[in-house]
């Protein structure tokens, strides 16, 4: 089991600069999920800390021993690649045999150890077959016995479930999450897929364009988020946005006007907050409600029902459209007229630079 | 398209092919043919598209020159020229496909370009290195001049196909604990294998083949088959019918030969199916 730290980690590629100073640190037996859009640096991230990439500048420290220039398979980790990368030549069992094979382990070990992994793996039934001849998910699990079988100190993880279809991804991300608690391995896991983030991350760490927007758990990260780009990112369907101006402040926050002169009290800290600037509010769909009291008018424009619940797409009066969550028993229709209340003290405002304003109170479960 | 147009295009298709298959095929075909003839049939016109079948000529040139010793020496300059261009070109094919560089693609074009020059264009300075080195009439000598020219085209094939092995096998191997050495025979080697099978068949063909070296760096103890086929056009005339005998001789093993690789090769040629 290991600690990692991550110390102003920059890669510089033909001149330009993709990691721009990234410093974390990692807990034994932490699951750490890097999450971003594509081109955000993350799964270069990983390739450097796996060895696979060169690192420009900066320190990476495992158990507090430095590791840039340690040779991949001598770090202690394994990694399972999005396109499984197992080798097509060999069977199931020469595919996770081959590493502990190099590592020099005698063969009664070796044979014990992959019948173990492959029946947990329940691949006992494929040891024999080539990877062409398995499916999608029966690959993926055998690049993670492959994984598995070296024991190793933190798996790496690159966009592991993107090739599955979506039933095959739920299954294998309850799967994997069920590993990691019996393992207890530190486990770092690249997607660019948020739901994979939220529900299988100790700790989410934000990219985008190479520098780390946030790290937090799910719902700090989602409750309260450092600035308008997490806000925008983390989350599905997203937080709506609207452009506000301060009308008042004081110690239970600020009041904050609507270009429609709806306003709306926001518990955050007000400190720096000058009466009359312009302010981006932000508010997520579960925190509008629908209520004939309701200080902001719209219209609905779109009704998606999704069983469960039912999103309905409001606009403004200004052309802005707001996506509000209610039950599944709606009976919202288009073109009705709707009031919404925005639940002020679930509200976000972000200022200027796209910064949160602190609010007074945390979430309960955001840590 | 309607039905019968489909038919029609698909016979005219099958047609041409014929077409252009009997037309490189002819050559041959008449070859062997004239090899089976008389001297005096041989050079008949118009010639007989009917004639008693005779071994006369393949007698004479079994009695003329030891056709084994010619084939020996053939082989093993073939297999040396190729084993030695593999040797070099997997090292030189690795690092280009996957370690590129701004000049990778110039060196290609380079390297293949060195193709482009009429070998006579080299005869001289060639000849007297291989005189003062003591290679000439070596299979040593012709088959390093053999090497270096096919060198080129076999980085090149090889380049192509380790360009279609997926980077994340190799990389899985490096993690997996693999040397340079071990990710290059254990890994890459084998996923290419259909391949480089192809490629050592081509330059096997082309070494077979080649000619002009064959005639101008060797006289007698290190001759090849072409060696054996020239002996047969003598100043004295030609007699069509030993020299067409000897030809058949001459490339009947790689003939044969390519034709049981022929799978191998397809499959060499159409190579992807790796991931």
């Amino acid at each position: 089991m290991a600690k990692l730290a991550l110390r102003d980690i920059r890669k510089t590629y033909h001149a330009e600069e993709i990691i721009k100073g990234v410093s974390l640190d990692i807990e034994d037996g932490e699951f750490v999920v890097f999450v971003g859009p594509s081109g955000c640096g993350k799964s270069t991230l990983l390739r450097m800390i796996a060895g696979l990439e060169e690192i420009s500048a900066g320190d990476l420290l495992i158990d507090g021993a430095r590791m840039n220039d340690v040779e991949p398979a001598k770090r202690g980790l394994a990694m399972v690649f999005q396109s499984y990368a197992l080798y097509p030549h060999m069977n199931v069992y020469q595919n996770m045999e081959f590493g502990l094979k190099l590592a020099g382990m005698p063969e009664a070990e070796r044979r014990r150890k992959i019948t173990e992994v492959a029946t947990t793996l329940q691949l006992d039934a494929y040891l024999k077959h080539k990877p062409g001849q398995l499916s999608g998910g029966q690959r993926q699990r055998v690049a993670i016995g492959r994984a598995i079988v070296r024991n190793p100190k933190v798996f790496l993880f690159d966009e592991p479930l993107s090739n599955l279809d979506a039933a095959l991804r739920g299954q294998m991300r309850v799967e994997l999450a069920t590993l990691h608690r019996r393992l207890g391995a530190t486990t770092i896991y690249v997607t660019h897929d948020q739901i994979e983030a939220m529900t299988m991350a100790d700790k989410i760490v934000v990219l985008q364009k190479g520098v780390v927007e946030q790290v937090g758990s799910p719902l700090e990260l989602y409750h309260h988020p450092r600035n308008l780009f997490v806000a925008r990112f983390i989350g599905s369907p997203p937080m709506n946005f609207l452009s506000v101006r301060i009308v008042g402040s004081g110690p239970d926050g600020l009041t904050v006007e609507t270009s429609q002169g709806a306003r709306i009290d926001v518990p955050v800290l007000a400190e720096s907050a000058v009466a009359g600037s312009d302010l981006t509010l932000g508010v997520r769909p579960e925190h509008i409600v629908i209520d004939a009291q309701g200080t902001v008018p719209g219209t609905i424009r779109l009704v998606e029902r999704l069983g469960a619940l039912t999103l309905l797409h409001v606009a403004l009066e200004d052309g802005s459209v707001l996506i509000v969550q209610t039950d599944g028993d709606h009976g919202g229709q288009v073109d009705a007229p709707v009031r919404l209340t925005l639940l002020s003290e679930n509200c976000h405002l972000f200022d200027a630079k796209g910064m949160a304003l602190t609010k007074l109170m945390r979430h309960r479960l955001a840590g | 398209m309607t039905g019968s147009k489909r038919k029609f295009a698909r016979i005219a298709i099958g047609t041409i092919g014929w077409v252009v298959a009997l037309w490189i095929f002819f050559p041959i075909l008449w070859m062997v043919l004239t090899g089976f003839k008389s001297e005096m049939d041989a050079i008949s016109t118009p010639p007989h598209l009917f004639f008693t079948p005779t071994l006369e000529s393949y007698h004479e040139v079994f009695a003329q020159a030891d056709y084994w010793h010619f084939t020996f020496n053939t082989v093993l300059m073939s297999v040396f020229a190729t084993g030695g261009a593999l040797a070099l070109a997997v090292p030189a094919a690795y690092a280009m496909a996957f370690y590129p560089t701004r000049r990778t693609r110039t060196t290609l074009l380079w390297m293949l370009s060195t193709r482009m020059l009429p070998p006579v264009g080299v005869l001289v300075p060639v000849y007297l290195i291989a005189r003062s080195t003591h290679l000439l009439d070596t299979t040593l000598g012709l088959g390093i001049i053999n090497l270096l020219t096919n060198l080129p085209i076999i980085v090149w094939m090889l380049y192509t196909f380790f360009k279609e092995v997926p980077v994340p096998i190799l990389e899985a191997g490096r993690m997996d604990g693999a040397s340079r050495w071990q990710e290059i025979t254990v890994v890459l080697l084998p996923l290419a294998l259909p391949g480089i099978a192809s490629t050592a068949l081509l330059s096997l063909i082309l070494c077979w083949n080649e000619a002009f070296w064959a005639l101008n760096l060797t006289s007698s103890r290190a001759a090849p088959l072409a060696a054996f086929i020239a002996s047969f056009s003598s100043p004295e005339g030609l007699f069509f019918g030993k020299l067409s005998a000897a030809s058949t001789l001459a490339v009947a093993p790689i003939l044969l030969f390519g034709w049981f690789s022929q799978k191998q090769l397809v499959r060499g040629l159409t190579f992807g199916a790796v991931k």
